[in-house]
């Protein structure tokens, strides 16, 4: 995408549309500071921006192994981006292992900065190449532009004064790549600077230092003769007017329940337990105690879980945050809070399984589990995030939903949005839906007996909170007696309730707003129904599709259970729907069940997101056939 | 507040205010009736509004006990109680909140939670029915149950070593630990009360009579003279005296002594003098159940309150660190919003 080229100084400067650039080293080579460091100068820079980090679920895996290989993706552009890239078109390669990891994921043509010390004979060993061979000596990368950069021996140069370890100076190497990405790319160079300093406060050397690796890096590029056929290139901010700030989608999620909690006048608890990619949503509210957050790290997720229905029943906004092992741990007391109709959010950051599978990577395999996953009849709603800045808006709307509706919630979003990041214009308090608790009031002696479980045409219980005078009463998990909520065996009565359990949750169809088209014409030969954090690359796929002329259209799932009231309407105006998923195919079978037709699946189970390119095949595929 | 606001004036309850509208179901003859009643004994001792207690349960017998008090309630499912509960009370520590649990709620399918309620010190009041027996599901084994105890799943005698509540209580950093029996009411409401009192977790161990598949597990203390032969009552300050102040225990270096008081020479000065506030005699004490064949004298079982020193509540040291947060003012949701990494494009 190359639109005008003009001179500065001694070498071009190219404008583009939008780049796609990995940062991938060993776990221990600072790629995900790098990364991020570099996300925020182009967010500040004013462009749009898709990130991706992708690590092993090790700390400190073997070093200059695959397995150790630690990536940082992002992609920004001059018009909106929804994904981090298909491919990248940059890879910075730190060792061998990065290179011999991700080359299958660099655009042909594409760029490759080397750092030569991570390509010695042990580095190319231990990535598994065989012996005497190197990458960037025997030709077999002629099909890109590589760059071999002795990153380590111009750092140690430049850092030689600092008074800095060795091993101290050794580690800046990161903010070298740093800078001369920074050059690469026309960038500037003080919103660094300023977080460093900020960074090393208490070590001024170190800010120093790091300062001067990042400088070093800009004037290598500057002054070698390496990038003069290349140039630099421009991606020309076009981002609206406003004020922005960067979220990744734990963050988004912390900041709706405390949101949530202010609009509803509530008090937010959040119990929950350490599990990967979920921590982040609990380490972020730990640091919210100016708004008056509580959290509370308990001993495993059930006590997570439940110590969080003790805090509902106390009227706080409760919640909780896992990922699939933990909320396969939480269904029991998932029952209990269906049962006692008490609000609670349920954040599920999934991630692949089954059992503890992988860890640091995203799937969208727990959605049978957030919808079945539980003992005896216990329906509760379903919602999905779709893109990091929208687990802010999901889950707003699954604490909405929780309070006004006294259900459990789970709001799934995965492992690829919970990291990923986004700008996101700061949202107007405004803007927010009101959420509206519905607490009972007081009651005297001499008004009519309370009756916890009595409903309201919503099948909605009030919320009777200790310390309201008038209404002690006593619930549980054992079945109850319909408006009393007295203990009760009695059959119709068992039959009854889970009759207006299931009611109440299907009535929350009445209140969320009718699904809309994404992009496409509203009739057609191919609606892409898609759910959860493969917006992106739907989204992608399909305005690629219908530029190339192709008739497809494509609607993406919030609600999930229960879903719009439209739905079966759009899903009979195409003659083909495709679904596809980062799993063997759990919303097609819900949507089979529900609607009786015959979706088409596309499923992945790789751990990795879906790249636009994969989805825009598979829509010419099916297009080209029904067309035959 | 203006002046003229006056501190309500609570209506004077009693006991049977605290009953709620449902017939308790457990046996008759159970020991759970007479803990029932003591807790409404205890509570309009204490002047707290019955909207204001909260009694939360996990599964099992005892903790149906909710369903059977006039104030708020909530019974939730086997072994987290205590969970509930700790987040209810870090939610409102405005409420008294108890908790009712049994040996197998609490000390097996709970037993994580158990140790970690009792380190964190939030501010409740546990009341341990131990029964050494699982009641509800009809007569298993249970964590408290003694060795060779012959049940419909330990057919040739349990072979598993039983907890000692009060050692794994002191052991997991509890700041209260009591223990009462089920026909001794007088002395089960006043623990009761000490329970209330104490700021902290309080856990309160009751031997606890099932009639129906584990009667008589307690008869060696039950007895008038068994009662006096084989218990010894604590109180603060006071020497370790029992057997009707005919015997008393000595701590010869670590290691308790029985003593007759008229003979050697010996007089109640001379006997350990119970402090509830020292750790390693708690503990001591808390060993006093353990085998002890070797001595020439079996040590008399202790009832009381073992050990009670007040240290910061959980919900205290977090109200503490959101007030420090807050001291240049509340966060605000304009604030949360934008966050402090905001950034400008003109």
């Amino acid at each position: 995408m190359t639109d005008t080229k003009q001179k500065t100084r001694q070498v071009n400067v190219t404008s583009k549309t939008s780049v796609s650039v990995l940062f991938a080293g060993d776990s221990g080579d600072g790629m995900q500071l790098t990364g991020t460091q570099f996300a925020n100068t182009v967010a500040i820079h004013g462009s749009e921006l898709n990130t991706f980090p992708n690590f092993p679920s090790e700390i400190r895996a073997p070093a200059g192994t695959i397995a150790g290989v630690s990536g940082f993706q992002l992609q920004f552009s001059s018009k909106p981006v929804y994904t981090p890239g298909a491919r990248f078109d940059v890879m910075v390669a730190m060792n061998s292992a990065a290179l011999k990891a991700n080359l299958k994921d660099l655009h042909r043509g594409g760029i490759i900065i080397a750092g030569t010390e991570g390509f010695d004979e042990k580095n190319l060993k231990l990535a598994g190449y065989p012996e005497g061979v190197n990458p960037l000596e025997d030709g077999s990368l002629s099909n890109y532009i590589l760059f071999p950069v002795p990153i380590l021996q111009l750092t140690r140069e430049a850092l030689k004064e600092s008074g800095l370890s060795s091993k101290e100076i050794d580690r800046c190497k990161n903010m070298f790549v740093l800078g001369l990405l920074y050059w690469l790319y026309t960038l500037p160079l003080e919103g660094t600077f300023e977080t460093l300093r900020a960074k090393f406060q208490k070590n001024v050397h170190m800010a120093e230092a790091n300062i001067r690796a990042v400088k070093a890096g800009y004037f290598f590029g500057d002054e070698t003769e390496l990038f003069a056929n290349l140039g630099r290139f421009d991606i020309a901010p076009q981002k609206q007017h406003g004020v922005y700030r960067r979220v990744t989608g734990n963050e988004a999620c912390a900041i709706a329940l405390t949101a949530a909690s202010k609009k509803a006048g509530l008090k937010l608890f959040l119990g929950s337990y350490p599990i990967t990619p979920a921590t982040e949503i609990l380490q972020t509210l730990a640091k919210k105690k100016k708004y008056g957050v509580k959290t509370f790290q308990a001993e495993d997720e059930i006590a997570g879980i439940v110590s969080s229905i003790g805090a509902a029943y106390g009227g706080a906004l409760a919640a909780t945050n896992t990922s699939g092992p933990g909320l396969a741990l939480k269904t029991e007391a998932l029952g209990l809070a269906v049962i006692l109709e008490l609000p609670l959010v349920v954040i599920n950051v999934q991630r692949g399984g089954p059992s503890t599978g992988l860890p640091t990577k995203p799937e969208q395999s727990d959605l049978f589990m957030a919808m079945y996953g539980r003992h005896g009849d216990a329906p509760l709603p379903v919602i999905a995030a779709s893109s990091p800045v929208d687990c802010f808006y999901a889950t707003y709307e699954a604490a909405r939903i929780a309070i006004e509706h006294m259900t459990p919630v789970i709001c799934l979003t995965d492992g690829y949005l919970a990291l990923s990041s986004e700008p996101w214009k700061v949202e107007s308090p405004d803007n927010l839906a009101d959420i509206t608790p519905h607490f009972h009031a007081p009651r005297q002696p001499e008004d009519p007996p309370f009756l916890p479980y009595k409903r309201d045409d919503r099948q909605v219980r009030a919320w009777a909170i200790p310390g309201t005078k008038g209404l002690e009463h006593r619930i549980g998990g054992l079945e109850k007696q319909n408006e009393t909520g007295n203990v009760s065996h009695d059959p119709d009565n068992h039959e009854l309730m889970t009759r207006l359990r299931a009611q109440k949750i299907n009535q929350i169809a009445d209140s969320i707003p009718l699904q809309t088209i994404d992009n496409g014409s509203e009739k057609g030969d191919l609606l892409v129904l898609g759910w959860g954090s493969s917006y992106g690359a739907i989204k992608t796929a399909v305005e690629q599709a219908i530029e190339q002329g192709y008739n497809v259209a494509h609607a993406h799932l919030r609600y999930i259970h229960p879903f719009p009231k439209n739905l079966g309407e759009i899903l009979g105006n195409y003659k083909k729907i495709l679904i596809p998923e980062l799993n063997s195919g759990q919303l097609i079978h819900i949507i089979r069940d529900t609607f009786l037709i015959a979706p088409e699946g596309f499923s992945k189970v790789q751990g990795v997101p879906f790249n636009e390119m994969e989805i825009l095949i598979k829509i010419t595929d099916i297009i080209k056939e029904l067309q035959s | 507040m203006t002046d003229n606001t006056t501190v309500p004036v609570l209506p004077i309850l009693i006991a049977k205010d605290f009953a709620s509208d449902q017939e308790p179901k457990w046996c008759p003859g159970c020991g759970d009736h007479a803990v029932l009643q003591q807790i409404k004994n205890v509570l309009p001792e204490l002047g707290i509004a019955p909207e204001n207690i909260v009694f939360v349960s996990g599964i099992g017998c005892s903790s149906r006990l909710p369903y059977y008090l006039a104030t708020y309630g909530v019974h939730g499912i086997h072994g987290r109680a205590l969970p509930m509960a700790t987040g209810l009370k870090t939610a409102r520590p405005d409420l008294s909140v108890w908790v009712g649990t049994g040996d197998g709620d609490a000390l097996s399918i709970g037993g994580n939670h158990f140790i970690h309620t009792l380190r964190r010190n939030p501010d409740l009041n546990v009341v341990l029915f131990n029964n050494e027996i699982y009641g509800l599901t009809k007569g298993q084994y249970s964590p408290t149950s003694k060795v060779g105890l012959r049940t419909v799943t330990s057919p040739s005698g349990v072979i598993d070593q039983p907890f000692n509540t009060a050692a794994l209580t002191i052991g997991s950093g509890g700041s209260f630990f009591a223990r009462a029996f089920d026909r001794d009411g007088k002395f089960l409401r006043s623990i009761l009360k000490s329970a209330a009192l104490h700021k902290g977790t309080s856990l309160v161990e009751i031997y606890q009579n099932c009639p129906i598949f584990n009667n008589g597990a307690f008869e060696a203390f039950a007895t008038p003279d068994n009662k006096a032969n084989n218990t010894v009552y604590l109180e603060q300050a006071k020497p370790l005296v029992f057997a009707r102040g005919k015997r008393g225990i000595l701590l010869d270096g670590f290691q308790p002594v029985v003593v007759d008081l008229d003979k050697d020479g010996i007089s109640t000065s001379d006997l350990w003098i119970h402090d509830e506030t020292d750790i390693n005699k708690a503990s001591i004490l808390a060993h006093f159940a353990d085998d002890h064949s070797e001595l020439e004298e079996p040590l008399p079982r202790p009832f009381g309150v073992f050990y009670a020193k007040t240290r910061i509540t959980y919900e205290e040291a977090l109200i503490a660190q959101i007030n420090d947060a807050q001291k240049d003012g509340v966060g605000t949701l304009e604030q949360l919003l934008k966050g402090d990494q905001s950034y400008e494009i003109k």
